[in-house]
């Protein structure tokens, strides 16, 4: 039973189409981002500079209060208990042992929990958040293995894990998808994203396949991954005697999860409250899963707040991850090495409770200019627990699967694997037809190659070695898209003594966007960084704006210059006919020193201080939404990046180890430096991860996660990461705001094949199943 | 967690007294104990604290060294002695778990860990033969890439976790034991069971049994020894498979060898039948891949773990051509 609709995002997909053909053919200065940001012409300013972040010193010393650390009255604490089936029904629970240990306020299970709508699946409509929509607690139906089947609260956090430790849950099972094979025989269903199909077809590509000299026919697998964190996910939350509901939360998505919330318990939107000042990494995990609406219902059952923070054990259970996919690329190639075919397909896992199929196929449409195209995902669904987005949905291991291949093709031709690529730079994009809005990929590719020494390498593999050890190079290009989601709004308020709030429901997850953004918007209102206050993090403010698909700079940039444009308005009518400015019109006028100034001629100024205190005012505060984000229906709009890897594998056991690594990146124009090194450097070591080590263990027998903890899912340590170099390329984007695109996922797309690529050099061995383990290498 | 009582024995004696009681259990630096008690596989109505007893490391009369249980894993490692004199046991031991575990975990505790199996860790979800005898074992059929090649049995296809146990295997350890019936010692390599029919039982200990010290009996060739451990990430990570081994070698023969295994069973795997192979053969290449291969004759791997086998082989043989100087 699909209880969401996959009709109604079909029909959306078909609208959205429509529209993008008359978008796609409209004259640029009807398109957002037709007439460049005025920020990306000014060199001097915060912007660029390397900042370090305003939150380090409270990070550092403790001061900065994570969802789990708010101090509430009369807190109880949450545990839970989790089914160990993965389909069939409870048929029996005894909770009296634990309702009579020490310390518990109150079990929850299906029997007493508050009624509840289901929640909205995130993606299923613009504001819903929920990891799938299934009802929660509300009868003796199990839907996956890990599912939570009872809450505990007590007095204290031991009190209540021992209690929960008391339930004894007896279940009778029913048979379950949880296997690849047999899932497949039950047939596949066409995956979609953002209501589009993942299909695409350019000319006829079997038939270019079958005809052309060369060619490269593989099959890549990628297996299941899960979001790990540092902060586990936690909520402390209280009901009002109003009936309002107030969060603090762990989230990338505040707005959204206070709507599904509101939802869920049939209250008023408003009536809900949620607060994330402080996130300790969330990638794609910190939205709203069961364990929030669970404490929730349990808050009003016990009339008291809660505090429920996940063991490590149960983020595994009840917090989605990346689902395992299985695509097969076939290149075909001139003697020149000019790709007459592209064929990405391939199949994925996916709930029938959700609608995130992992879309694998995204950088394919785009990065090279084939002659012909034939693209898809399709997937089947499993039993288990709804899976989302992580770090680049889609391009992570989408990029690993064509990237390998593009190497085998250069060997195969005999070119140098940077030479092949270069050779089949599109002109336009090659599925979409539209022109690049910047594509400096080239240019990226070029430095890179300089600066790591390529030429260095030995093009034979298993060639190269340096004691024990086989040493090898590989390279990847690495791509993600330029998002802006719909829903962005800004508040500005300017002071007479000089100081701007700006008020939007962003998100701070620890990568610096309350840095970067103070920084620009500083340039932008002629004011010192000192002098801004960059509110986000809360429901209550303006704007629906995701910390996700790398977009968030580009919303809070559109927003705040909407905010800004409509500001310098109010302005201007406020300062009148005595003013220097008189006379001027919104666009012909900046910011500069305090004050507003002609763009021509700078000299026509006057401060904010002095319109504001001839019209007797103390503040002004405007609020704005950007124009729909139709740029990206005009343009095709990605970040580029070209990575390098040197690897080293034991010749004796086959241990794989990074020894070096570059990044040479083309994201439009850096906010600061600083931060935006560290997000390339932390996406590049997630990719490390990706291609050596990072695999859920998922039993298919029982649809369960057998390595829940950080001692047997491994991550890269320390000693596994090498000195990470990054550079890049610094030309603005002249169609984004400030000229800039999202950096947050772009370091995990292209990492793995470069490293996989690498091996094939060291040992002559092309692993195309990851994680690329030793035993793969002996 | 079950709740429980904590107190510390005062002394060895005192000890033994309190851990004769059904439910107690001795507490070393916690970093197995607790971690099992927060998964509520291990449930004691009371823990008593030994770590404070025994924090000595002595010399023996006879050259060698009393380690006492209560010694910190960082401390043992970086003790001048076994720095000089049993190198592969500090190798041995900064290769496990993370420096602020070594911090915490002694000797005693060591020895005793717990295997790593996911199965075994489960408790709400998968059957273990281990936790509950006679209900199964889930690893057969299920992950076990990291499991036992020697040694296994159809209950339990485990293995020992222990990076210093495998270094006091090949150095001839001694356990030190106190209990009711007074003091023993044992061997180390008959400390550690075979799973066979009951897995549950893991070590020769009686119950209240209290380990007192690990003594190393001199051993001059076991200067140049090493320890090699092969893992999937840098560290951080249990051993897929490890080597400890120290060779002395005379007029370019083998006059005596120590290897043992780690990762390959339910017990520090003492490689006696290699050993046997290489006393006076010639030290080479061939006769170090001979010895290997006799050793993992008797292997029995399962579908993922079969990749062991020849990992091992490589990994001794590679250890032994560096010891002994030659090239492989
Ligand atoms: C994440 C992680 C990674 C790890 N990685 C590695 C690794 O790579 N290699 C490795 O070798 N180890 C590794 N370890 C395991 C670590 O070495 C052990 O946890 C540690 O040695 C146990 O020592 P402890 O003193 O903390 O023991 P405790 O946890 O205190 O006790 C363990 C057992 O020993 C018993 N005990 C303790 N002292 C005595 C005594 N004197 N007499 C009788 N019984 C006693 C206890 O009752 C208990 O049953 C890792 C552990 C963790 C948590
Ligand atoms: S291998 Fe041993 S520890 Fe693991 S599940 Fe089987 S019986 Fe339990």
């Amino acid at each position: 039973m699909s209880i969401f609709d996959d009709a109604k995002q079909a029909a959306q997909g078909l609208v959205q189409a429509g529209m993008a053909k008359a978008v796609a053919l409209a004259p640029d200065s009807w398109v957002p981002g037709g007439k460049p940001d005025p920020l990306i012409r000014q060199r001097h300013g915060a912007i660029g500079k390397p900042v370090s972040r305003l939150d380090g010193a409270l990070k550092v010393s403790g001061k900065a209060t994570f969802a789990a650390e708010f101090p509430v009255e009369a807190m109880t604490y949450a545990a839970m208990v989790y089914s160990t089936i993965a389909k069939g029904r409870i048929t029996q629970i005894t909770v009296s042992e634990a309702e009579t240990a020490p310390g518990v306020v109150v079990v929850m299970t299906h029997r007493n929990a508050p009624r509840l709508n289901p929640p909205p699946a995130f993606l299923s409509e613009s504001k819903a958040a929920a990891g799938d929509s299934l009802p929660v607690m509300q009868d003796e139906r199990i839907y996956w293995n890990g599912q939570p089947v009872a809450v505990v609260l007590a007095e204290t956090q031991e009190q209540a894990d021992h209690a929960a430790s008391l339930i004894r849950v007896g279940y009778e099972a029913e048979e379950a998808q949880t296997t690849f094979e047999a899932a497949r025989e039950q047939g596949t269903q066409q995956s979609r994203f953002m209501g589009q199909p993942l299909h695409d077809e350019v000319g006829d590509a079997q038939d270019a396949f079958a005809k052309a000299p060369h060619k490269i026919d593989a099959t890549y697998t990628t297996p299941r991954h899960n979001h790990n964190p540092i902060e586990l996910h936690g909520v402390t939350l209280y009901w009002r005697g109003d009936g309002s509901l107030r969060v603090h939360d762990a989230q990338q998505v505040v707005a959204h999860t206070a709507y599904t919330l509101a939802r869920t318990f049939g209250i008023d939107e408003k009536q809900v409250v949620v607060t994330s000042p402080y996130v300790g990494g969330g990638f794609g995990s910190k939205t709203l899963w069961q364990h929030q609406i669970l404490a929730a219902a349990a808050a009003r059952l016990a009339k008291r707040p809660v505090r429920m923070v996940l063991s490590r054990e149960g983020v595994y259970r009840v917090v989605g991850g990346r689902s395992p996919t299985e695509q097969r690329v076939q290149l075909a190639a001139t003697d020149e090495g000019r790709l007459t075919a592209i064929l990405h397909r391939g199949l994925t896992v996916r709930t029938a409770h959700n609608v995130i199929a992992e879309p694998f196929i995204l950088a394919t449409r785009s990065l090279y200019g084939a002659e012909t195209f034939l693209l898809d995902v399709h997937h089947v669904d499993f039993d288990m627990l709804g899976n989302t987005f992580m770090r680049a949905p889609g391009e992570a291991v989408g990029t690993f699967a064509l990237e390998s291949a593009m190497d085998e093709l250069a060997h195969e031709l005999g070119i140098d694997p940077i030479e092949l690529r270069i050779r089949n730079e599109p002109e336009k994009d090659p599925i979409s037809g539209l022109p690049y809005s910047s594509r400096n990929v080239v240019e990226a590719w070029r430095s890179g190659a300089e600066r790591f020494g390529w030429e260095r390498r030995n093009p034979v593999p298993g060639t190269v070695r340096d004691g024990g050890w086989l040493v090898g190079m590989g390279c990847a290009t690495a791509t993600y898209p330029y998002h802006r989601m719909p829903g962005g709004a800004a508040r500005i308020t300017l002071s007479a003594d000089g100081r701007a709030t700006l008020d939007l429901a962003a998100h701070e997850m620890g990568m610096g966007t309350s840095t970067a953004q103070t920084q620009v918007a500083a340039d932008r209102l002629g004011l010192p960084m000192e002098a801004i206050t960059f509110n986000y993090g809360d429901s209550t403010l303006p704007g629906l704006i995701m910390a996700g698909g790398s977009q968030q700079t580009a919303s809070i940039g559109a927003s705040v210059i909407a905010a800004y444009n409509k500001l310098v308005g109010e302005l201007l009518k406020l300062a009148g006919n005595d003013s220097p400015l008189a006379g001027l019109k919104t666009e012909e006028v900046g910011s500069r020193d305090g004050g507003l100034c002609a763009l021509d001629e700078p000299d026509r100024f006057e401060t904010y201080a002095s319109i504001l205190a001839r019209a007797q005012r103390d503040t002004i505060s405007v609020e704005a939404e950007p124009p729909m984000p139709l740029e990206t229906m005009h343009w095709s709009m990605h970040s580029y990046g070209a990575m390098f890897a040197e690897v080293r594998v034991n010749a004796v056991t086959g241990e794989p180890r990074v020894s070096r690594f570059l990044g040479s990146f083309d994201c439009g124009r850096i906010l600061n430096s600083k931060t935006a090194a560290s997000q390339f450097r932390g996406g590049i070591i997630m990719g490390l991860g990706l291609a050596l080590m990072e695999e859920t263990q998922f039993d298919e027998r029982k649809g369960r996660v057998l390595n829940p903890s950080l001692s047997e899912y491994h991550v890269p340590v320390h000693m596994d990461v090498p000195e990470i170099e990054v550079m890049w390329t610094d030309i603005p984007d002249p169609h984004a705001p400030m000229g800039a695109r999202g950096i947050g996922e772009i370091g995990i797309t292209g990492t793995g094949a470069a490293i996989a690529n690498a091996v094939y050099n060291a040992t002559g061995r092309r692993v195309r199943d990851l994680p690329i383990t030793l035993d793969k290498l002996l | 967690m079950t709740p429980f009582k904590y107190t510390r024995a005062s002394d060895a004696a005192d000890a033994v007294r309190k851990g004769a009681a059904t439910g107690v259990k001795f507490l070393g630096g916690g970093t197995n104990l607790v971690d099992l008690m927060r998964e509520t596989i291990e449930r004691p109505g009371e823990l008593v604290d030994v770590s404070g007893l025994s924090t000595e490391i002595v010399e023996t009369d006879e050259g060698g060294l009393r380690i006492g249980a209560g010694v910190r894993n960082t401390a043992l490692a970086e003790h001048r002695r076994v720095r000089t004199a049993y190198p592969m046991l500090t190798r041995a031991m900064v290769s496990g778990a993370s420096a602020q575990i070594r911090n915490m975990a002694t000797v005693g505790g060591n020895l005793l860990q717990r295997t790593r199996c996911s199965y075994f860790y489960d408790e709400d979800g998968s059957r273990c033969n281990k936790r509950v005898p006679g209900e199964g074992c889930d690893a057969i059929e299920g992950f076990h890439r990291g499991h036992a090649i020697l040694g296994a049995s159809d209950a339990c296809i485990a293995v020992h976790p222990s990076d210093m146990c495998v270094a006091l295997a090949a150095l001839d350890a001694v356990v030190h034991i106190e209990g009711a019936k007074g003091a023993r010692t044992v061997p180390l390599v008959d400390f550690h069971c075979l799973p066979g029919d009951r897995p549950d039982i893991e070590t020769v200990l009686e119950p209240g049994d209290l380990i007192t010290a690990v003594e190393l009996p001199p051993m001059p060739f076991a200067a140049a020894s090493t320890y090699r451990k092969v893992r999937d990430r840098a560290s951080y990570a249990f051993a897929l498979v490890s080597v400890a081994a120290a060779i002395e070698i005379e007029d370019g023969q083998v006059r005596d060898v120590r290897i043992a295994l780690g990762g390959v069973a339910h017990k520090p795997w003492r490689a006696t039948r290699a050993e046997a192979a290489l006393r006076g053969a010639p030290a080479g290449e061939t006769a170090f891949a001979g010895a290997a291969a006799t050793e993992l004759a008797g292997a029995r791997p399962l579908a993922d773990n079969a990749f062991k086998v020849r990992l091992a082989e490589r990994t001794i043989v590679s250890v032994l051509c560096e010891l002994a100087g030659v090239t492989a």
